[in-house]
């Protein structure tokens, strides 16, 4: 079968829109060409910075022939209605049509037969269409038909259009179609620089290795593969060890078509400044890889360069060229560090005063006063000094205000700790100025020394708290705010730490400490905590847990620390691994249905203890006895925290309930008898209360 | 490179050599080279040889050395890459030719940058002037790593759509002469091509005036004076707008140059207001937009002119 050769050709397209833009255009065409009937059999598609292209692989060559049938009018419908029906389907007389019956009437059916077409006209009809409504994050007209009114918008000046469809064994043809004066054919364009003629291709096997002769790599994957182990063995003959960077190897890979490694290097004198520094300026500003010394870990003086040129001194200028600017950069960085050491990080802290944190949530300052009361609060609970707590929320957003944090914002936190330990803080004071940012997603360390821990937790908590008062709670895919990952931060600082904190406490005195008055003051605890509970969910089942415990568990109402939750999700979680576990919660599930019938039916509860002398079975008896010791047991459990033990507890339990499905009849015909054995079936769902609510557990 | 030139004509050789040979290059392109805008503004942009030349159906190539002057940027003269007044060397062609690219790395050719030894690439730059009202698309171009030049495709000047599109071209002269010179500093370039005790350098030239100027931007410019003048220049630009509109009716206007330069006069005296650090965050976003309102409404006024290809 067929296959379709593809390509757009365009002036330098962003590196960011590169990828996005390939998947776009090959599901554009492949879920159209779906649509039409042509179920091709692979599609592939590339970016490099001037081009977008896609092949397509065993397209039928002409779509299948289209039979559909199309009900008209009643027979002897008034003949207005006759007539449309035979415009629609195209029939010169009711003759052709079939009468078919049914319980309204006889009607005529019109059989329309659309003979299938060729798949290449098909795919000139689609072609354009797609050209002028692709997706483009920021799209641009240009030259003098932007003059006119619908002129083509393309992310920069589109040149050229290659299309040709045709068999493996056989000259393509060009797929005829055109896009604003640009007409689709066959001729490409090389490498800029290296060589720029015009290239005759034929289908995508010469296209991909014509443009490789061209000096240009059109698969990404290629170039990033390339310069990736090309930059990793110039570091490594050098004696050091090449510093990965995914994002910036994509990046990097999305500005050359031709990529050339090369090294360079800077004066000793700037690894005075950290190495975060270095790198940041390194990156972001000339997007260039560094290196660093594999024995002490540390940055080298050394970078990583990738050109788009085979140039023909051997790169000699080019690395000369980067040098220059990597220097020029580098000293003003290190100026911007020496500047800010020159300032204590307390005496920044004025200006927060003028800058605004949230208009109702007041400013910076402002923030900064309730999150050291709220650590020093949080410190005793978490075994941190309150002193060294309090100065490290007092310092911790001071970096903010640095010329290095104001240049390079990705190390905020982590130029705190540097000035901190610059001017004699204390190690755990300057740790917390970079780790109460922790952690910052799934992926991220949680920090564990204690004045850090106080620290992040109050910072997320005030955030937490002062959001909700104000009502600007995460909607659906909004979370401005990333509320939801500073609440997960706090169940994983918690939780990793295996603290002991009453949430519903710390959410009042937060509360508390806010100048705006929450709307629904008395009840914002209690829905923050459901908000906790549902992180917990989402960060269990990601987990790959059962989230359907947590319900369980939060049910029991009261629960408020996070680590006894849990803990108690756990051991319930391998409890009901067991079979004693699946038993009786099967048995427990029993009990509470016959419970609800049953209470459904009398219009009452059957609460209270059940009378001994009214049991006349052995089994009853047997389980009064069992629940009254398992009662005790997990309870005794529960109190020490011992949730495993209280599953131990739990598991008694089996035998006597099955044992009295078994062989008891609870609607017994003695009334009396019958509303004391349901009064012991609830004792069984009120045992089973002591660990988790086993109804909101699902099979 | 024409190797024949003296090196007072080289552009590798002297800061005025590069001025000339871009001005040749353009010129033989067929582009009108024009002189510098005889006010004071931030950057090419604002010579109304491209803001307001930007608009309408009227083909229009043209080619200057604009003074650029940004208060805020000044350092005493002691920064080696920073000043607060600085040339441009800016290109517009309208409507913007199929082959704009080719003709921009040739100029860098024509002042000695060979694609042979330079690694020179697009980096995807999205413009936008909130003063102007304006902005489009194109790169900051690189040289080596190093930002010599922006590119831009127009796409709305003055709060107008550009039909035809606009292509417009910045070259950071300061910068590119550093590079053709090899030397660090802006102040180490050599002006005029001499050597020994001809040989004026940029710091001979600028350096007492970046001074000066830095102490009159950060420390003396007469706040007092300046909001007024703002004020001034604002209803000024309104006034000769509104008496500009022939006979009354919105249909052909006469003043669209004269106002334009009110809008002008009015950015330059927010930028100084803005270096001297008396306008605070929140005002700083009311004077941007009052700017621009200026701006679109001379951008307004330009289409109804005849330059502008009002009938």
């Amino acid at each position: 079968m067929p296959d379709l050769l593809l390509e757009l050709f365009s002036e330098e397209i962003p590196a960011r829109m590169q990828a996005k833009a390939a998947d776009d255009l090959r599901r554009l065409v492949t879920d159209k060409l779906v649509a039409e009937g042509l179920v091709y059999e692979g599609a592939k598609a590339f970016a490099t910075p001037r081009r977008l292209a896609l092949t397509v692989h065993g397209i039928p060559a002409r779509q299948p022939d289209l039979k559909t049938e199309r009900r008209g009018p009643k027979v002897g419908a008034p003949d207005a209605a006759v007539q449309g029906f035979l415009k629609a389907t195209g029939l010169t007389s009711l003759d052709e049509a079939k009468i078919q019956r049914d319980p309204k009437g006889d009607f005529y059916i019109g059989l329309i037969e659309k003979p299938g077409r060729d798949a290449i006209d098909v795919l000139a009809e689609i072609l354009p269409v797609i050209v002028r409504t692709f997706p483009w994050p920021k799209s641009m007209r240009w030259g003098a038909r932007s003059a006119k009114p619908g002129s083509l918008s393309w992310v920069r000046p589109l040149h050229a259009i290659t299309a040709t469809f045709g068999l493996e064994t056989e000259e393509p043809d060009v797929v005829k179609f055109a896009v604003d004066g640009i007409e689709a054919g066959q001729t490409t364009y090389g490498h800029r620089f290296l060589a720029p003629s015009a290239i005759s291709v034929r289908r995508f096997e010469d296209y991909e290795a014509k443009l490789l002769d061209a000096k240009v790599v059109l698969d990404p994957e290629r170039r990033k593969d390339a310069i990736l182990t090309d930059a990793k063995q110039l570091a490594f003959a050098q004696g050091f060890e090449l510093v990965e960077d995914q994002n910036l190897l994509d990046e990097v890979a999305g500005l050359v078509e031709w990529p050339v490694v090369l090294m360079g290097s800077f004066e000793e004198e700037f690894l005075k400044t950290p190495d975060e520094v270095i790198r940041a300026t390194i990156r972001n500003n000339q997007k260039c890889f560094v290196v660093r010394d594999p024995k002490t870990g540390k940055l080298a003086s050394k970078f990583v360069l990738v050109a788009n040129i085979e140039a023909t001194d051997g790169g000699k200028i080019i690395v000369g060229g980067n040098e220059r600017v990597i220097r020029a950069r580098l000293s003003d960085a290190k100026f911007f560090y020496e500047t800010d050491l020159k300032t204590k990080l307390e005496d920044r802290l004025p200006k927060f005063e003028q800058i605004v944190f949230h208009e109702k949530l007041g400013t910076q300052a402002e923030r900064i006063k309730r999150i050291e009361r709220l650590a020093a609060e949080i410190a005793p609970l978490v075994g941190a000094d309150v002193a060294k707590a309090t100065r490290a929320a007092h310092l911790a957003k001071a970096d903010l205000l640095t010329e290095v944090v104001g240049e390079f914002p990705e190390v905020q936190g982590l130029m705190g700790k540097y000035y901190a330990l610059a001017q004699g803080e204390d190690a755990s004071v300057a740790a917390a100025c970079e780790e109460h940012y922790k952690p910052q997603g799934p992926a991220d360390r949680v920090p564990t020394d204690p004045v850090s821990v106080a620290v992040a937790l109050a910072d997320k908590l005030d955030t937490l708290v002062g959001f909700w008062a104000i009502d600007e709670k995460p909607t659906g895919s909004k979370d401005p705010y990333a509320l939801r990952r500073a609440a997960l931060g706090v169940i994983r600082l918690i939780a990793e730490n295996t603290l002991r904190l009453s949430l519903m406490k710390v959410a009042v005195s937060a509360l508390a400490g806010l100048s705006v008055k929450a709307a629904d003051a008395d009840k914002l605890p209690s829905d923050l905590l459901a908000f906790f509970a549902d992180r917990l969910k989402v960060q269990l089942r990601e987990q790959g847990a059962r989230h359907d415990l947590v319900d369980a568990v939060f049910a029991l109402g009261g629960q408020d620390d996070l680590l006894m939750i849990v803990r108690r999700v756990d051991a319930l979680g391998k409890f009901l691994e067991s079979d004693d576990g699946k038993n009786l919660l099967a048995g427990t599930k029993r009990a509470s249905n016959i419970l609800a019938i049953e209470e459904k039916k009398d219009k009452r509860t059957f609460d209270g203890a059940p009378d001994a002398a009214l049991y006349g079975l052995a089994e009853e008896k047997a389980l009064a006895k069992a629940i009254g010791e398992v009662k005790a047991e997990a309870g005794a459990a529960v109190a020490k925290e011992d949730f495993a033990a209280a599953m131990s507890a739990m598991a008694k339990l089996r035998p006597p309930v099955d044992a009295f499905f078994d062989k008891v009849r609870v609607n017994d015909d003695d009334a009396k008898v019958r509303e004391n054995r349901l009064k012991l079936l609830n004792e069984i769902r009120s045992a089973t209360r002591a660990v988790a609510d086993f109804s909101k557990i699902q099979d | 490179m024409d190797a024949s030139l003296p090196a007072h004509m080289r552009p590798d050789r002297s800061f005025q050599g590069l001025l000339l040979a871009l001005q040749r290059y353009w010129a033989d392109y067929g582009c009108v080279i024009l002189q510098p805008y005889d006010m004071e503004v931030g950057a090419g942009t604002f010579h109304p040889g491209t803001t307001l030349r930007a608009l309408g159906p009227k083909p229009w190539n043209a080619a200057y050395v604009q003074p650029s002057r940004r208060p805020k940027d000044g350092r005493y003269g002691e920064n080696p890459n920073r000043l607060q007044h600085y040339y441009q060397f800016q290109v517009i062609l309208k409507p913007s030719p199929p082959n704009l690219q080719e003709l921009y790395l040739k100029s860098l050719a024509a002042i000695g940058i060979d694609s042979a030894v330079h690694d020179i690439r697009f980096v995807e730059d999205d413009w936008e002037s909130p003063t102007l009202g304006a902005w489009g698309l194109g790169w900051e171009c690189w040289c080596d790593g190093m930002e010599v030049s922006q590119f831009t495709y127009f796409q709305q000047v003055a709060g107008v759509e550009c039909a035809p599109v606009a292509g417009e071209l910045t070259y950071g002269l300061e910068r590119l002469a550093c590079y053709l010179q090899g030397v660090d500093r802006i102040m180490d370039l050599n002006f005029n091509g001499r050597e020994g005790a001809e040989k004026v350098s940029y710091r001979d030239v600028f350096f007492q005036a970046e001074q000066e100027y830095s102490r009159h931007n950060f420390e003396h410019a007469d706040t007092a004076m300046l909001f007024e003048q703002f004020k001034m220049a604002e209803a000024a630009c309104k006034k000769y707008l509104d008496a500009g509109w022939k006979d009354g009716k919105r249909e052909a206007h006469l003043m669209a140059l004269p106002a334009y330069d009110q809008c002008i006069k009015a950015s330059h005296v927010f930028n100084l207001l803005d270096a001297r650090g008396v306008i605070s965050v929140t005002e700083r976003q009311s004077y941007i937009f009052r700017v621009r309102e200026l701006a679109k409404a001379c951008g307004e006024a330009w289409v109804h002119t005849e330059a502008g290809g009002a009938a």
